[in-house]
């Protein structure tokens, strides 16, 4: 009995298995309908940096530090390198607004009716999404990087390649199940899209996106001995954009780097929590009428 | 003339009704509109805790740079209220056959694609844009002159038209592409060369990108010339940069123009 227990288990994995790889199939196929305005997507995101670095290189020829927060001027250029590669992982555009809308113009109810887990489609979909990206962007990164590499410091131990790989695993991990909750507040609010852009700018300012986030840690809280920084840090968006970068350039080693790990992964625990759990709460309270 | 801004006048408050129809949506937009402004000015005060000028001998301390960024905030206000959301629509409606509705119309196609949405909670960041400005020009060591505020209003609106013909032209592009969805991306990431004083883009790469963003994409030019005739000492040499700035608005207008009525040409209807 067992073992026909164990066979049907097996087909069944197998069967979902196949389901999660036609998703990720179909989502490929549709990502590359519009060629020309995803490659045109992913061309624009390397024109920021540019402005960046000439900031960055007009401030320190404006001063006579050799570093700001304990970044050198290349340490910076670089910085802003490799959040590019984590926000490659974390960012998902239009997730929370995709849920949202999906939610207000009824196509949700299909998930409800059809054997497909709807957050398990929107991760294959995202998975589908990164992958065409990737395959588009490596030539541009490859170049840019090339190009940049004198910005560089050495490139660090297989241990901290190691980190830096499983830190930006994670950051899409967490950024996909942060977006999708946040999209599920579609089931109680009509229209989410402020909401969206308020997170979005929370995200933006405190995932260190827009600069080191040790560049707050003289910034005053009223807090006796709390920096802005140290607020940050209490906060998972870190994860999405700093914390892979940080870790590439050695500003966070050692035992530190274990447990900020560790954080991150607890923080990917809590946010698909999370998720499920106003999936779960918005559907019992979501009704839809017509066709 | 008068027809057009008879219906450009229904159009702006047609609009004005439907934003103040959700007036707690207006006030959210408002709200998020003015967060990421404050966002990049705390960035701004953050950078001067480490620096007094932004780039070494050029002038942009702090207070000249705040009446910079002031500049552009009224100008990309202007852009984003009045044309982006127009622009933005456009790039649906080619995909979905909506723009045949458009074409059949007795009145200019350009006009009406491009002026008939408006998003008035875009002007928040230029109404702080204008407090900005007074509140650093007031902090100036030297005030500007009387034909400084006369020309000012002027390259302005020079400005205006050279961002609205970028506007005009990433639009049309969505004609060729089908859809343009990252329309909206690459506008943010064009005008980012503008939000910055010219004098950061130096060196052997910056002196050539300076020179391409000034003389063949003169996005450069939007916000430092107006800027720079109020917040730096008004000299002979600033007359260089109004010539220029009135002449790439005058080509920008008249190039997008060409380049609309193209892409204009070779559309075909998306619709059964």
């Amino acid at each position: 009995m067992s073992g026909v227990a164990g066979g049907t288990r097996g087909g069944s994995a197998l069967r979902g298995l196949r389901t999660w790889w036609t998703m990720l199939v179909i989502c490929i196929e549709e990502r590359l309908v519009y060629r020309g305005d995803f490659a045109l997507g992913t061309l624009m995101r390397f024109l920021p940096i540019v402005t960046q670095i000439f900031l960055w290189t007009a401030v320190f020829s404006a001063t006579s530090r050799t570093d700001i927060a304990g970044y050198s001027r290349n340490d910076i250029v670089a910085y802003y390198l490799l959040t590019m590669v984590t926000r490659a992982f974390s960012s998902m555009p239009g997730l929370a607004g995709g849920i949202a809308r999906s939610i207000r113009d009824g196509s949700v109810k299909k998930f409800l009716v059809q054997p497909v887990d709807y957050v398990s489609f929107l991760l294959a979909a995202r998975v589908a999404h990164k992958l065409v990206y990737y395959a588009v962007a490596i030539a541009p990164f490859a170049l840019v990087f090339f190009l940049c590499r004198g910005y560089f410091p050495p490139p660090p131990d297989a241990a901290t390649f190691a980190a830096f790989v499983v830190s930006l695993l994670l950051s899409f991990l967490l950024g996909f199940f942060m977006e999708a909750a946040l999209g599920m507040i579609g089931f109680w609010f009509m229209e989410v899209s402020s909401i969206v852009f308020g997170y979005m700018l929370v995200q933006y300012l405190l995932s260190g996106h827009m600069f080191p986030i040790d560049l707050l840690a003289g910034v005053p809280t009223g807090l006796a001995g709390v920096s802005l920084a140290d607020v940050v840090r209490w906060l998972p968006f870190e994860y999405t954009a700093y914390f892979p970068a940080a870790v590439w350039l050695g500003k966070v080693r050692g035992e530190r780097l274990l447990w900020s790990l560790v954080i991150e992964a607890g923080w990917v625990v809590v946010m698909a929590l999370a998720c499920r759990a106003a999936w779960w709460r918005g559907t019992r309270r979501y009704s839809a009428f017509g066709g | 003339m008068r027809r057009y801004l008879s219906v450009f006048l229904t159009f702006a408050r047609a609009c004005l009704v439907r934003d103040m129809t959700f007036r707690a949506n207006f006030i959210l937009e408002c709200v998020t509109s003015l967060g990421w402004m404050s966002m990049n000015l705390a960035f701004y005060l953050l950078v001067f805790t480490f620096t007094s000028e932004i780039g070494k001998g050029t002038g942009w301390t702090r207070e000249p740079y705040f009446a910079f960024v002031a500049t552009g905030l009224i100008i990309n206000s202007i852009v984003q209220a009045f044309f982006m959301p127009s622009a933005e629509e456009l790039t649906e409606m080619v995909r979905t056959g909506g723009l045949d509705a458009v074409l059949v119309q007795p009145l200019d196609a350009q006009f009406l694609l491009s002026m008939h949405r408006f998003d008035y909670s875009s002007l928040a960041n230029g109404a702080v844009g204008v407090g900005l400005l007074a509140w650093s020009v007031s902090r100036l060591e030297h005030a500007p002159p009387a034909i400084a505020w006369l020309l000012y209003p002027l390259l302005l609106a020079c400005g205006v038209a050279i961002l609205y013909g970028f506007v005009i032209m990433l639009a049309a592009a969505t004609i060729h592409m089908g859809r343009n969805q990252s329309l909206y991306d690459f506008w943010f990431y064009l005008t980012n060369f503008s939000r910055y004083p010219a004098e950061i883009y130096a060196g052997p790469w910056g002196g050539p990108l300076r020179a391409l963003c000034t003389f063949v994409i003169p996005i450069l030019l939007v916000v430092n010339v107006p800027a720079r005739v109020v917040a730096q000492p008004f000299t002979g040499e600033s007359w260089g940069g109004v010539a220029a700035i009135v002449i790439a608005a005058g080509a920008s207008l008249v190039v997008s123009r060409l380049v609309f009525q193209w892409s204009l040409a070779r559309y075909r209807s998306a619709s059964s």
